[in-house]
């Protein structure tokens, strides 16, 4: 624990001191790292493996060992100078400032980002979900002051229901139109995973196909003990085995040649997006299914409110609706304005398929 | 109400007509009388509740949800309906009694119950309902279903529930009334065809398509007339006399939408019984003034004496559906032509007169006629309409028939300046843009807004222009925001548009017609778009016939 009396200036310190917003992501200047920089720092603390947080050519790279090996995996051995793994709940201090990572729940090795001095925390939430999920561990509540939080689901129209509910809809189609295959885009770091997972908890144990771009993030969960289940390249199975098959790909393939390969296919797509109506309409997607890794709206107001947080910040999505949200409850909240979040997650059409795993 | 809540969705989703259909049929089929009546009144647009307005739907959601995250949440999602179905608090002890309420209940409850009941017992229904529910009521209430289903697909799906050729039941269809018991019985072979009844009813229009480059090197002029196409509305006039013999007239509008009470003018010189299908114009002195002077007498409640003075309304007639007792539908158009001739001069009314044809022999001929139309209403001419001399009247628009040729537009380069959300199929992205051009200001140029587009783009383009749109705003008023648009950085769009007019109403004083986006210019420097002089000279002489505002 750093001794207040350590650093006399910190004593009376603004929250704006211990963590800065600027516009390539929030800076610990004392501590002398970025969290999530979308642009190449000297040190930096990732909350989880998705491309818009995790980038490559830092300096020094500060994360938990699962989101280490996936940042290995999509950007080859030297994707920083140096690399330290940090587990869940295990505390570091940074040139004074404590650190430490608590569970998210987004996807495999996400983590929020508690920085504490003077006895003042902050938590930077990076992505996250209050809803269980197989194949990560479930969000900690961390108490703090000031909750750094997402919005991509902030409106109240986003409720995403309960995952198992679209699973048994999949299902009903599936056993519908035996003659079809059912093509689901699923983004390739953790949505993927989890809707084959959710896909095995519903009783379903034939074997599901995998797009060559899902294999190796998938065998990487598998090999940290998630059951998945039987899984199968669909390269070199022909046409006729696929009637009646679950196919996953990257949301982008749903609209590519690959696709032909299946017989008469359906589309389908899993995201919180799937909620409005328009946006599944846009894609030309004929089976939405509405399984999202970010908190909903009800699971955003809740977790802000549980934090006990007089202040927060929120960095993308909706963010003017989750700042009035706060305000009108009396705390302070202000939006970052940070350049480069959720990109993928707001254009998602444009989505090329090579880091097809853009958080929705 | 579930099933068809079930139907509306699952339609909203399927892009493939043929599975529409299938849809729609499976649902007739399995439905019995009177819900499934109800549903083809809902999708044909048949059914209007007169008390049920947004007004008590936003008022509904605004007793229950924050103004500012309802504001919000409708910018998002872009459908009212949609929105208020998504965001109902949903109470906590509610009875989800989905399965028992039905179509019919509920629209025999709204047909019955008056303006003060109304909220009362549309917030207990939303109460009872899922989110599809939900949804599916509210979109019957406002009437936009919205769910890619036309009143044609509808009736074709009813057709094939009996095997029928969909032109039967649009024959008979303006003398049926939901829920169109008599039609499904008659479809599923338990009655006999219901009858027309009507002295003066509409009959649907023939539409043309647009000529595309190459179509024309496919076809034969021998076997094609040419007409003006004109900038007005088109109407279907309508004379009768009923079993007791009193006259019957009525002007109906392209949809079927009865617009006699506002063109009484009209109404008086028809005077034959017969049915022209022509476009509606204001004609002042001879003259056919445009499209904008023409609107100064649309959408008016009350039509008065001196709005009929200054905006004298004008039959132009295209073409002749009835004459007296003989239905011409199946004839060739040429005869018809010749009919709709003699029925003119026998008329002998300078409230109606006749679209004169374009001679030509050759394609090149008519394309000389098209680019340079001369007379004294070239300036109220859109373009050209081919139409086969042996094509019967067909309803709809069918392939190969007739063709409608358009000016070339007129094109601008303008800076996008401001973006907003669309709605329906585009909400979320920002789609509707206000350009401008370059104009001479205080402190050196400036941009100053010429116009508003929100079509025009391909879906790539528009995924190009909101993300655009994103990394370059630089204010936000409400739902709109500004973008960057300075001389070296921004956004120029290629405008296409139809014509030009004055207007005070917008800081230019020029307001376009038919604007759209025709091209993304990446390449173009925002200080090489073009300037307010150069659409000052395009006003020229085709708007020499202006409106009083101007």
């Amino acid at each position: 624990m750093v001794s207040p009396t350590a650093i006399p200036y910190l004593r009376r310190m603004r929250p704006e001191d211990l963590l800065t917003p600027t516009p390539a992501g929030v800076c610990c200047k004392v501590g002398g790292f970025h969290i999530d920089p979308t642009r190449p720092v000297e040190r930096a603390v990732i909350t989880h493996g998705h491309s818009d947080h995790a980038r490559a050519g830092h300096g020094a790279v500060l994360a938990t060992p699962e989101t280490l090996d996936l940042m290995r995996l999509r950007y080859g051995e030297s994707f920083a100078g140096t690399t330290q793994a940090i587990r869940y709940g295990e505390r570091i201090a940074l040139d004074g400032i404590g650190v430490t990572l608590h569970p998210a729940g987004h996807v495999l090795g996400s983590a929020q980002v508690a920085v504490e001095a003077n006895g003042l925390r902050i938590v930077a939430s990076g992505d996250y979900k209050n809803v269980a999920d197989p194949t990560c561990a479930p969000f900690e509540l961390v108490l703090c002051d000031i909750f750094i939080t997402e919005a991509t689901f902030g409106l109240p129209v986003f409720r995403h229901g309960d995952p198992q509910s679209e699973i048994a809809k999949l299902l009903r189609s599936v056993s519908l139109f035996p003659e079809r295959a059912h093509l689901i885009g699923a983004y390739s770091l953790g949505k993927a995973q989890r809707v084959i997972a959710l896909i095995r908890q519903a009783g379903y144990d034939k074997p599901i196909y995998l797009h060559g771009a899902l294999d190796r993030i998938t065998h990487y969960y598998q090999s940290r003990g998630i059951a998945l289940g039987d899984l199968r390249s669909v390269r070199n199975v022909n046409k006729a085995e696929l009637a009646g098959a679950i196919a996953l790909c990257p949301p982008s393939a749903l609209q590519e040649l690959w696709s032909r390969r299946f017989p008469d296919p359906v589309s389908s797509f899993a995201s919180g997006w799937m909620r409005v109506r328009a946006r599944a309409r846009q894609r030309g997607v004929e089976l939405p299914l509405v399984i999202s890794d970010h908190a909903d709206w009800d699971g955003l107001t809740a977790t802000i409110t549980a934090t006990g947080a007089s202040e927060v910040w929120v960095t993308h999505g909706q963010e003017d609706a989750l700042v009035h949200w706060a305000m009108v409850r009396g705390l302070k909240a202000r939006p970052l304005a940070i350049v480069g979040y959720g990109d993928e997650g707001e254009s998602e059409e444009a989505e090329p398929v090579a880091n097809g795993e853009a958080s929705a | 109400m579930n099933r068809f809540a079930e139907l509306l969705d699952r339609l909203a989703y399927e892009p493939a007509r043929n599975n529409k259909l299938r849809l729609i049929t499976e649902y007739f089929r399995s439905t019995g009388d009177p819900d499934r009546g109800w549903a083809l009144a809902a999708l044909t647009g048949a059914l209007s509740f007169q008390h049920a307005k947004p007004g008590i739907i936003r008022t509904l959601i605004s007793e229950r949800a924050d103004p500012v995250l309802f504001g919000l949440s409708y910018d998002y999602v872009g459908d009212l309906s949609e929105t208020v179905a998504l965001m109902w608090p949903v109470p906590a002890e509610a009875a989800r009694a989905n399965h028992e309420l039905r179509l019919s209940d509920v629209i025999e409850t709204l047909s019955r119950l008056g303006k003060a009941q109304l909220p009362g017992q549309i917030a207990r229904w939303l109460d009872q309902l899922d989110e599809t529910g939900r949804w599916a009521l509210l979109k019957l209430l406002t009437g936009g279903l919205r769910v890619g289903v036309s009143a044609r697909l509808a009736k074709t799906a009813a057709a094939a529930l009996g095997d029928r050729d969909p032109q039967e039941i649009e024959l008979i269809w303006p003398g049926l009334k939901p829920p169109y018991g008599d039609l499904f019985a008659w479809l599923e072979g338990r009655a006999d065809k219901p009858v027309q009844r009507d002295p003066a009813p509409f009959r649907p229009a023939m539409l043309a398509h647009a000529l595309m480059d190459g179509d024309l090197a496919a076809l034969d002029p021998n076997d094609f007339m040419a007409e003006w196409k004109w900038d007005g509305i088109r109407v279907q006039a309508v004379a009768n006399v009923d079993s007791k013999g009193h006259p019957q007239v009525r002007l109906y509008s392209r949809t079927g939408e009865d617009i006699s009470g506002s063109f009484p003018d009209l109404i008086d010189a028809l005077r034959l019984p017969g049915a022209i299908d022509g476009e509606l114009l204001v004609v002042r002195e001879g003259r056919v003034q445009s499209f904008n002077v023409l609107q100064q007498r649309l959408n008016r409640k009350t039509v008065n004496a001196k709005l009929m003075a200054d905006f004298p309304a004008h039959l132009r007639a295209y073409d002749l559906i009835v004459d007296g007792d003989d239905d011409l539908r199946d004839q060739p158009f040429a005869a018809r032509r010749a009919r709709l001739e003699a029925f003119a001069a026998r008329l002998n009314d300078p409230r109606v007169d006749l679209s004169p044809l374009i001679p030509f022999t050759t394609w090149d001929e008519l394309a000389a006629a098209r680019a340079n139309p001369t007379g004294l209403d070239a300036e109220a001419i859109e373009g050209v309409m081919l139409k086969r001399r042996d094509a019967r009247y067909v309803p709809g628009r069918p392939k190969g028939l007739w063709w409608k040729w358009k000016r070339d537009p007129y094109l601008v380069d303008a800076v996008l300046m401001y973006a907003q959300r669309g709605h329906g199929k585009r909400s979320s992205f920002y789609s509707d843009y206000t350009f401008g051009v370059w104009t001479a200001g205080a402190a050196g140029d400036e941009l100053v807004p010429v116009g508003k587009a929100y079509f025009g783009f391909t879906d790539e383009e528009l995924v190009e222009i909101d993300r655009f749109v994103r990394r370059h705003t630089v204010d936000r008023f409400g739902p709109v925001r500004e973008v960057v648009h300075e001389a070296n950085q921004g956004l120029v769009l290629e405008v296409a548009f139809e014509g030009l007019q004055r207007s005070t109403r917008h800081k230019s004083g020029l307001a376009m017609r038919f604007p759209r986006i025709n091209r993304l210019r990446w390449d173009k420097p925002p200080g090489e778009a073009d300037r307010l002089e150069t659409l000052e000279a395009m006003l020229g002489p085709r708007v020499a016939a202006t409106s009083p505002e101007s």
